[in-house]
């Protein structure tokens, strides 16, 4: 793995210095998970705060029914840690909402405090432009089950979102879900026991960067998906990540996109275009370690592309892989290629390079509509050189210094 | 019986020495500030010391309501002296600003029938307010409930069922989920096809409600065979009960799924033959949200059927099943043509 590290830290001094000093009639707004009514209480301060304030959770275990949300732009919910002795929200008892916590405003930053257990998503931000998410932790606590909610951390219809440093496990589809959003930078974090670790769906420009994704279903997903308002999904670059043993049997409830991600994938691309996959280490990812797909579905909207096209694989790390491959036929492909399959698995849809020194194994399925059982695989080469690297995603230097 | 009870009032202020106090209309200078009253009675809307509307403030009902855990809602409306409401082509209504909607929800098992919650929407120059109010428990007045409130409420459903629910007041953030369209609250219900103009409003509607040249058809009951097919009553009941985050300016814009009555009801952001995208557990293990023929494999019906916070559709407002509106809705994709499955 190369260290990124340097040319960030040059960009963070020059956002530190470009902060503004916050407007002097912010205040910070304290509450204590200890008082009666302690879910209304919160509730209200996050309702009543203003534009420039800090909203700051007490140490402590809120014991909450109802969901939690956020609609002034520009303010701060700042916890004291997300551990055990931190500032808990918990949702075991839930009642109503779809969410933990619903932030619809913008500006915002969400930072040290953990979310737990709740029915539906964890923290969901919709149409919040520049939020950050940072030093969190969403988890259900009992790790794996069907029954947990679906994401962990789920910015949606978003343009400018930073989630850094947070920590999620047990989401039975994705524990940090950045969907139909513009400008992304997901880096620094840590993905266990999810369905899919790190799902970028239907977004353009995002950093996938300095992650741990481990003992997931599927490691990172970048998907496109028919049907929605916002398609077309491109430009995404997963790099520095240690994508490693996701091995955790499916557990999405039936019928989501996500339960059709094969048990032991590392890194999957659906249907997305301009996709760079580099400098990662892969370990132990049973099925393959980059799986490059296209969308096998039927659909009925004309506008959208199925085929994954400029798919560019360079410089990982390449561990085991390959030794379990959890899609039908995989055990019999991997018994016939001496106990395991090639660590790189294409369909044989759209196009790709892969300058990776591993062997890539097509299925050769080139049109959506063959079904999989039709399936030739065929060791392929698809080594090429190199086509223009995608920019790198900034954010304005006010999210940037928010994180310092 | 409520007249009385205003004389009686009004004798009590006499008696305690102060002086004769006027028959207050509502307050149109809060109404169009920029305060959050802590009593509902600050308005004026309601007759001092109950849930009496306050003269020329006047009750409408809708040809098909939103569902509410079965709570029987007394809606009103408050329109400042002098202004029309502009009926549009399309339907939706211009309130002036000074405009108030007024909701109270009630259950006739509760309480003796009195009102639970009240519901404000205010319509002020920057815009629509939301603000939730619970009933004390004398009755005689209300207390803002900005974060929200469960109330414990018990009321037999129309099948007969003994219900007993936790009834979720919602917060002020949570009135916008519902109301919001690009992140601005609107009113959801009285749209012009949906306003029922008995004969006690039909005075008010012409006077203080002016409308397109051409006539705009009434929006079904969805619970009236008379008022249209199973197809049109199904469809009104989602306009009415979905629509408002099912579009593409709605809450759950991101979902594709859109449910106006405007909507084309064939096509695939329908629901028919729509796959979930980031339904979660609330698809079910189905493959459809709609699949014709077939209302066990529609997880739209599933949804709908839960009162899981991690599948219940509406999210909010719905601690109990409205299962004769699910009936409809069953009814309405059994009877599909399953050709036209996807």
């Amino acid at each position: 793995m190369r260290i990124h590290g340097l040319s960030r830290t040059a960009y963070l001094t020059f956002a530190a210095a470009a902060l503004v000093a916050a407007p002097a009639s912010a205040k910070t707004i304290s509450v204590s998970a200890d008082t009666p009514d302690a879910n209304e209480k919160l509730q209200e301060a996050l309702i009543m705060a203003v534009s420039g304030d800090v909203v700051e959770l007490g140490a402590g275990t809120w014991k909450l029914t109802d969901g939690l949300s956020l609609d002034v732009a520009n303010v701060t919910i700042r916890g004291a840690g997300t551990d055990a002795n931190g500032s808990i929200l918990d949702f075991s008892d839930q009642q109503g909402a779809g969410e933990g916590l619903l932030v619809t405003s913008d500006d915002v930053l969400l930072t040290n405090f953990a979310v737990l257990n709740t029915k539906g998503d964890g923290i969901k931000s919709k149409g919040a432009d520049r939020i950050v998410y940072h030093e969190l932790r969403v988890e259900w606590t009992a790790g794996p089950k069907e029954t947990n909610g679906a994401y962990g951390i789920y910015p949606v219809e978003s343009t400018d979102v930073l989630i850094d440093s947070v920590f999620v496990r047990g989401a039975s589809d994705a524990g940090i879900y950045v969907g139909q959003s513009k400008n992304i930078v997901v880096r620094d974090s840590f993905a266990i026991e999810n369905v899919a670790g790190i799902e970028i769906e239907n977004s353009y420009d995002a950093d996938v960067h300095d992650n741990i994704a481990m003992r997931n279903t599927g490691g990172i997903l970048v998907f496109d998906l028919p049907s929605l308002p916002m398609q077309g999904g491109h430009n995404v670059r997963v790099f520095d990540n240690i994508v490693k043993d996701n091995s955790t049997p499916n557990f999405a409830p039936k019928g989501n996109i996500v339960a059709s991600v094969p048990t032991g994938t590392g890194v999957l691309v659906m249907a997305n275009n301009n996709v760079e996959i580099f400098d990662n280490a892969f370990e132990d990812n049973g099925t393959a370690n980059i799986m490059i797909v296209g969308y096998r579905y039927p659909y009925k909207d004309d506008k959208y592309q199925p085929l994954p096209r400029q798919i560019f694989v360079r410089d990982n790390a390449h561990g085991r892989a390959g030794f379990a491959p959890g899609f039908p036929g995989g055990a019999e492909m991997a018994a016939a290629m001496g106990g395991s399959i090639p660590p790189i698995l294409w369909d044989g849809s759209g196009n790709a390079i892969v300058n990776d020194d591993v062997g890539v194994l097509s299925l050769n399925l080139p049109d959506v509509q063959t079904p999989q059982s039709e399936a030739k695989p065929s060791p392929v080469d698809l080594k090429d050189s190199a086509p223009a690297a995608l920019p790198g995603i900034k954010l304005p230097a006010s999210m940037e210094a928010k994180v310092q | 019986m409520k007249r009385l009870a205003a004389a009686f009032a009004a004798a009590l202020l006499c008696a305690s020495g102060g002086a004769a106090v006027p028959v207050a209309g509502p307050d149109q200078a809060l109404i169009d500030g920029d305060k959050m009253p802590r009593k509902l009675s600050e308005f004026g809307l309601f007759v001092s010391g109950g849930a009496a509307l306050q003269a020329g403030v006047v009750p409408y009902e809708l040809h098909t309501p939103l569902f509410s855990d079965y709570a029987d809602k007394a809606r009103a409306i408050w329109l400042p002296a002098g202004t029309k409401a502009e009926v549009g082509g399309d339907g939706t209504v211009a309130f002036p600003v000074g405009t108030v909607l007024i909701k109270s929800f009630s259950w006739s098992g509760q309480g003796g029938g009195k009102p639970v919650e009240t519901r404000l929407l205010i319509h002020r120059k920057d815009g629509w307010t939301a603000l939730p109010y619970v009933w004390d428990a004398d009755g005689r007045d209300a207390t803002l409930a900005i974060g929200g409130r469960r109330v414990p409420v018990s009321f037999t459903e129309p099948d007969g069922t003994p219900q007993a629910i936790s009834y979720a007041v919602p917060n002020k953030n949570q009135c916008k989920e519902c109301h919001a369209e690009a992140g601005a609250i609107i009113p959801i219900g009285p749209k012009g096809r949906n306003l029922v103009f008995a004969p006690q409003w039909q005075a008010f509607r012409s006077g203080r409600f002016t409308w397109p040249a051409n006539r705009i058809a009434p929006l079904p009951r969805w619970d009236d065979p008379k008022s249209g097919s199973v197809a049109e009553r199904a469809r009104a009941y989602l306009d009415v009960n979905c629509a408002h985050c099912h579009n593409p300016k709605g809450s759950a814009s991101n979902s594709g799924l859109f449910l106006r009555w405007t909507d084309d009801p064939t096509g695939v952001n329908y629901g028919i033959g729509k796959r979930p995208t980031a339904a979660g557990r609330g698809s079910g293990g189905m493959e459809f949200a709609i699949k014709p023929g077939d209302p066990d494999h529609s997880f739209l019906i599933y949804r709908l059927e839960s009162l899981d916070p991690g599948i219940a559709m509406p999210e909010l407002g719905r601690g109990a099943v409205h299962k004769e509106g699910a009936a409809l809705l069953r009814q309405w994709i059994a009877d599909m043509p399953e050709a036209k499955k996807n």
